[in-house]
This record gives structure tokens, sequence and C-alpha cells, in this order.
């Protein structure tokens, strides 16, 4: 490690200012997040690929030749999820059914950010198609959660959560779909935004439900995550989705929430979060009014049929887009097949794994005919109530607040064998995403040794008032511990006792 | 209820081979989710407007004017089989 800068530690706002006062060269912090890759991530494992010669060869030419031409975020190390399209670099979007594809062109806020000379570290480890809550569903395997080898780190967006919190990476990008930034982002204890639907062009990346998908920063601190999302924002003539935000994404300062008022939804708060959960949630609240803010209870009365409707809908969408994957124009074709129609069923029948083929199966069930009526079209109803629960809601106060997830990371393998325990991660994240709002998750404690995710919802383009509240909190909240790598399966062999899940009590903050 | 031949035939329009095992679970499988589902059911949705997407953008478009497009062998470097300048599929019979 390079002396004195602790990648656990270290934030993009801190690592800007040793770069830009010349206290660091890039090489320097370059290396020390690939040494760091070096050290941990065979116990990780939260790349798919790591472009190591790349990254350091890249950062040698920031040092050299750039001075005084070098962009906003030049010479900080960024992972990106692997479902975002990078020109010569490999994107699988952890699935086996695109072998080796090598895309022709960059997503735009990948190209964004490498316009304004990030160094980029790999392509971060996901569930296969962003279709999963725990990054288990990677045909590549699973990433671990760095506070717990033996828990998963939540996904979809799994590897670049864990790489951030692991130290393999200043920073990240993220999809959100149904809450695959802010749910891995809690899982572990780091910052994860979804921006309102729109504000980040989803040109390049490779669409899993097109009406929810959503690109945006996994970062350490709020400030960060501002000063990321500020450099991929905005309209994009690729993507006809996208429009200009109302004003720039500002730099948070806030430190009170004076006049604020903070809505929490009954229904979130009823479903099934586990104590641990609830008891940070609660010291979180309590912050908030001690910060200057008012809290009051509110109802959003159609949230448990969010994730019902959440399951037709993005399986219907999915169905649809995973359609170009059939071995003729880029990655895996079966050998196995007479004809083109069997070439078709075998390449998908072996190119997507088990969680794949059922979302593309309920969602072509939803949509076949005699069952369009009764699931894709009364779904598209169900959003149009959940998005009026929102409205009435924001008529009443500023923000609302919840767990970003009833649960803190869980053991891998123990959700698999049933798909519905597993969408249940997102019965908190998911309804935003089908309302199209931006919502932000932050580290709130650690209950049981793992991080607790505490979500802000906002408007439609409330972006920096969410940023602004986050920040404030964050102060608040204080939170500075960073992951141990242990791996509680050994823990409890020595101990001679049981794994985590049932181990109770323990030091919490 | 969801059956077994439900099952096929939803696999059969989305061009996937699933194998019997395959089918059974997969039935099985679909048959909890869709239950989990028809809780939507509940709701009188008659009088309620659907929401297909979120935002208040319609029209998009874009000035008219041609552009050059991906170059033939970029487009086809990734191709499992090319001949001709052209994408090689297997033929439609066997």
């Amino acid at each position: 490690m390079t002396a004195g800068l602790d990648p656990l530690r270290l934030t993009a706002r801190e690592a800007r200012r040793l770069l830009t006062d010349g206290e660091i060269a890039a090489s320097e912090l370059t290396k020390t997040y690939l040494d760091q890759i070096g050290r941990v991530e065979d116990k990780v494992h939260a790349f798919i690929l790591v472009t190591a010669e790349n990254a350091a060869k890249y950062a040698t030419e920031i040092d050299r030749e750039m001075g005084a031409t070098r962009g906003a975020l030049a010479g900080l190390p960024t992972a990106i999820k692997d479902n975002m399209v990078t020109e010569g670099v490999t994107t699988t979007c952890g699935s086996k059914i695109l072998g080796s594809y090598q895309p022709p062109y960059t997503a735009t806020a990948v190209r964004r950010i490498w316009g304004d000379h990030v160094v980029m570290l790999g392509k971060a480890n996901l569930d296969e198609f962003a279709m999963g809550s725990s990054t288990e569903n990677s045909a590549f395997g699973p990433t671990h959660n760095p506070w717990d080898l033996s828990t998963v780190p939540g996904g979809s967006s799994g590897g670049s959560a864990a790489a951030v919190a692991a130290g393999e990476a200043l920073w990240a990008l993220g999809s959100d779909t149904g809450g695959s930034i802010r749910q891995p982002a809690a899982l572990c204890g780091v910052v994860g935004m979804k921006p309102t639907y729109g504000a980040v062009s989803r040109y390049g990346l490779i669409a899993f439900a097109s009406s929810l998908d959503q690109i945006g920063p996994l970062t350490r601190t709020v400030y960060d995550c501002a000063l990321l999302l500020r450099r991929i924002v905005g309209r994009d003539p690729c993507d006809s989705t996208s429009v200009a935000l109302p004003g720039e994404i500002e730099l948070p300062a806030a430190e009170r929430l004076d006049g604020l008022r903070f809505g929490i939804p009954t229904e979130y708060v009823a479903a099934g979060i586990e104590p641990g959960v609830l008891a940070r949630f609660e010291q979180t609240v309590a912050l908030i009014e001690e910060l200057g803010a008012t809290c009051v209870e509110i109802s959003l009365p159609h949230t448990q049929y969010a994730l019902p409707a959440y399951y037709i809908i993005a399986p219907a969408e999915a169905s649809a887009n995973l359609a170009r994957f059939d071995g003729v124009r880029y990655g895996y074709r079966s050998a196995h097949a007479a004809d083109l129609t069997e070439m078709y069923e075998a390449t998908r029948g072996e190119g997507f794994g088990p969680e794949v083929k059922r979302r593309i199966m309920i969602g072509a069930y939803a949509l076949s005919s005699g069952y369009y009526e009764a699931y894709y079209g009364q779904a598209q109803k169900v959003r149009t109530l959940v998005r009026r629960d929102f409205d009435t809601a924001f008529a009443q106060v500023d923000l609302i607040v919840s767990p970003t997830s009833p649960t803190v990371a869980f053991g891998l393998g123990s959700r698999t064998a049933d798909p519905l325990s597993m969408y249940q991660s997102d019965i908190c994240t998911i309804p935003v995403n089908l309302a199209g709002l931006p919502a932000i998750s932050i580290p709130c404690g650690l209950s049981d040794h793992l991080p607790v995710g505490f979500q802000i919802m906002g408007p439609a383009f409330s972006e920096n008032r969410l940023l602004a509240a986050a920040h404030a909190l964050e102060g608040a909240i204080g939170f500075a511990a960073v992951p141990t790598f242990r791996d509680s399966r050994d823990a409890a062999d020595e101990a001679g006792g049981p794994s985590r899940r049932s181990v109770g009590g323990g030091e919490e903050r | 209820m969801i059956s077994r031949d439900d099952v096929r035939h939803v696999a059969r329009l989305t061009r996937l081979r699933l194998g019997a095992a395959e089918t059974d679970r997969m039935t099985a499988e679909l048959a909890k989710i869709l239950e989990h589902i028809d809780k939507i059911g509940e709701l009188d949705l008659a009088a309620v407007e659907p929401t297909a997407h979120v935002l208040a953008v319609a029209d998009v478009v874009r000035p008219d004017k041609p552009r050059p497009s991906l170059p033939r062998d970029e487009a086809l470097r990734n191709a499992p089989a090319v001949s001709d300048d052209c994408f090689r599929v297997p033929r439609m019979q066997p």
C-alpha cells in the first residue's frame, strides 16, 4: 500500500484533493487499489474482469501527459458494473450467453466519466442480466460480502457495492431496476443512489426492464455520490427517454434538516423488518428530529401490491428485451442444433441461467394471449396507484424514509432454493422504480456485525434535496466502521457453535 | 393454475429449450410466483388508467439526417459464424 492511503476509508473527495494538490500521483492512487484487489479479490470476487494493466498504464499517462487538460474526475479509480458496454473491453452482463462479447461502442454514462479521465479498474460482478438480489445468479460465481464472507453482498450490483466496501475501488457505477443499487449498498455499508427515471442515459446499459432501469453511483459518502452523479446525468440523443435535469447536481454541504418534513410509511415499517434493522432505523429517525426536521407517519396504501406488479412488469419487459440473444449476431451459439429453430432454443436453453429463464417465462406468460389483460394490463394499473400514493404523500412531506432492506446480508445459498423469498429482499426498494422516483441508501449502523441501510425517497427530480438531506444525516450518523473480511463460518467452526444467522447479540453501533 | 403444458407452450414461444426435470421445476416455481402475483386481483382497477411509462415525454424525434452506421466488419466481428459478409445461421429445415 502507498504510505498513508487507506483504500477502506479514502473518499473520492479526499483523493481528488490529494491529486489536485500534487500530494500523490494518479499512478500511486491506482496502485493502491490494484494492490488491494491483489490482497482481497480472491475472497470477495467483486470483479468479472480486472483491467489492471490498462488501469496502471492510463494512470501513468494522466500523470505524464495531461497536466492542465485533466478532466474533472482525473485519476479516480472506478469500477463499472458489467452490464454497461465498454468498447474494446469484454462485457458479459454476468451471463454465459454473451460469450466474450467485445462491444463496438461505450455506454453514455461510462463514456462521460471516461471523458473526465477516471481510471477504470475493471468490470464488476452482477446477477445475470441484473436479475437477482444476491449476485448469486452470476454465471461467473457469486461475490462475497466483505463484512462477512459467508454472506451475500446483495444484488444485482453486488460486485460494485462489494468493490467499494472492500477498498477495491474508490467508487462504482451500478444500475437499479427494483433496488439493484440501493439494496447491495445497504448490505455492504456504502452509499447507493437511484436517480429519477430519465436522469441518466440508458444508452449502452444492457436492457433488463426498460421502463424501470436506471444507472447510478455507489460510493463511500454522499458527497462522492453527488460528485459522480453530476457527471453522468443529462439528456442524451441516443436515449429518447433521457431528460435534462431542472438544475445542476449540487455538491452537498448541509449539516441541518431544519424545516424539512419527513414521512415514515407505516406499510414499510410493518413489512417484516427484522428487529436489528428496525432498531437502527428508529435511531436514525430520532437523529432526523435532532437535526431540526419533523417526522410524521404517512400511508402508501398500495405498497403490498408493488412487488406483485413489479414481478409482472419487469419480467414482461425482460422477455421482450432478451429476445435479441439468439446466437446469431454475437455471443454464445449452441453446437447442438440441426436447424435454425433448434439453434435458437438450444442456444437460449444453454446460455441463460435459471433465474433469467424464470423471468423470461413469467414475462412471456403474462404477455401471452388470454392472460395479457389479467396480468400485464392490471399491473400497469397498479403502477398508477403506486404513483398516486407517492403523489399524495409528497403533498404532505418533503421526503420519505424507510429501511432499505428488511434484513442485513443473508447467508450465501440461504435463499436460492426459493425465488419468492429472494424477491422479498426488494420490498422496500421496488415502489420507487415503479413510480420513477429518486432514492438513496446510506449506512446507518450495524446489526449483528453487518451494515444496515437507511433509504430516503424524494419526488421526481428532487436529487439535490435528497443529497443535501442524506449528507446532513450521514454527518449525524457518523458511520465509520469498515469491513473485516471475516468469515462467520470459520468463527462458528472455531467456537464449535452455529453460523452467523443464529448468533445473537454481539456489539453493535 | 399454470400447467406443465402451459410451461412447455411458453417455452416454445420464448425459444427456450427446457429439459424434462427443468420443466417440472419451472412449473412448480412459476405456480408459486403466479400465486403471489394474483394478489393484484384483490384490487378493483376498472376505473384506473394504466401507466406504461412514468415520464411525461412524448414524440421525441431527432433530425432526419443520414449518419454513418456501424461499419460492416465491426457489426460482424462478434458473430459466431459469418459467410459472404453476412451472419451465417443453420438452415431453416434440416
